[in-house]
């Protein structure tokens, strides 16, 4: 697994979180911007999901088994887009806290992914 | 799901996600995909290794389940159904909680409600608080 490849993707979904959750302080729903930063970190999430499949094929093993590694995979995938289309529905404050939610949610991900792999 | 969506009665359905309500339908759907995962994955593979702990996961997602359904279906039977599982949710949580601290060897490991939640950061013992608030004021609102 590529550490620095979770890392950033933490780090952007954390600084996703902050953003969401300042717009959601500032009364504000999300808005283009926020939306392009989505895109970054599910762009992370995606590469991070290829790059755990190519290592599967190349015979690697995660420490506490494939199936969970895939799962947390594909969850770490769809979860800030998931969250960007309800902040679609809910055009206020609270759509904004959810994709900040939904960050937070991707930032634990990450580090029970690094637990998976081993480290 | 619609606010212009007409009920049984020909009453307008309440809806339940609208502002505060979408961060909870949030949670809640994180929960259903962890609880539901978590045990299929578990029950799957090793369920002999704790069969108590793996069955009440599967049985928190299904209470996760059923109240994210009622709240993206909204109207007053929902939200009652959904109060009634907000409060059975608390009350597993706190019990499983207890039990997994009063007698451990009872879980060679954990379930999502062990520990009163912590390895999901207390979010299965601090969701259910915040929806009966939630769901009671939905009433209040839907009455004035």
């Amino acid at each position: 697994m590529l550490v620095a490849l979770t890392i950033a993707t933490a780090v952007a979904a954390l600084a996703l979180a902050a953003w969401c959750g300042f717009a959601a302080y500032r009364d504000q729903p999300t808005k283009d911007w926020h939306f392009i930063g989505m895109g970054v970190v599910t762009f992370l999430a995606l590469v991070q999901l290829i790059v755990g499949i190519v290592l599967l094929a190349r015979g690697e093993d995660p420490e506490q088994g494939t199936t969970i590694f895939v799962a947390y995979l594909l969850g770490s995938f769809a979860c800030v887009p998931a969250a960007g289309f309800m902040s679609l529905a809910e055009r206020t404050r609270w759509g904004s806290l959810t994709v900040a939610a939904g960050g937070v949610v991707l930032a634990v991900l990450q580090v029970r992914l690094y637990d998976i792999w081993g480290g | 799901m619609t606010g212009t969506e007409e009920g049984v009665k020909g009453e307008r359905r309440q809806k339940l996600i609208t502002g505060p309500g979408i961060l909870l339908l949030w949670l809640y759907g994180v929960m259903v995909v962890g609880a539901v995962s978590r045990s299929a994955v578990q029950i799957a593979t090793d369920f002999h290794k704790a069969p108590l702990a793996y069955s009440l996961s599967a049985l928190a997602g299904l209470v996760y389940g059923f109240i994210t359904y009622s709240l993206v279906r909204g109207g007053e039977t929902a939200r009652r159904a959904a109060l009634v599982c907000c409060a059975a949710e608390l009350v597993g949580v706190l019990a499983v909680g207890a039990w997994t601290l009063a007698e451990p060897s009872a879980f060679p490991d954990a379930t999502v409600w062990s520990d009163f939640g912590m390895g999901y950061l207390f979010i299965p013992v601090i969701l259910p608080v915040t929806a009966i608030f939630w769901l009671v004021r939905a009433r209040r609102a839907a009455a004035a």
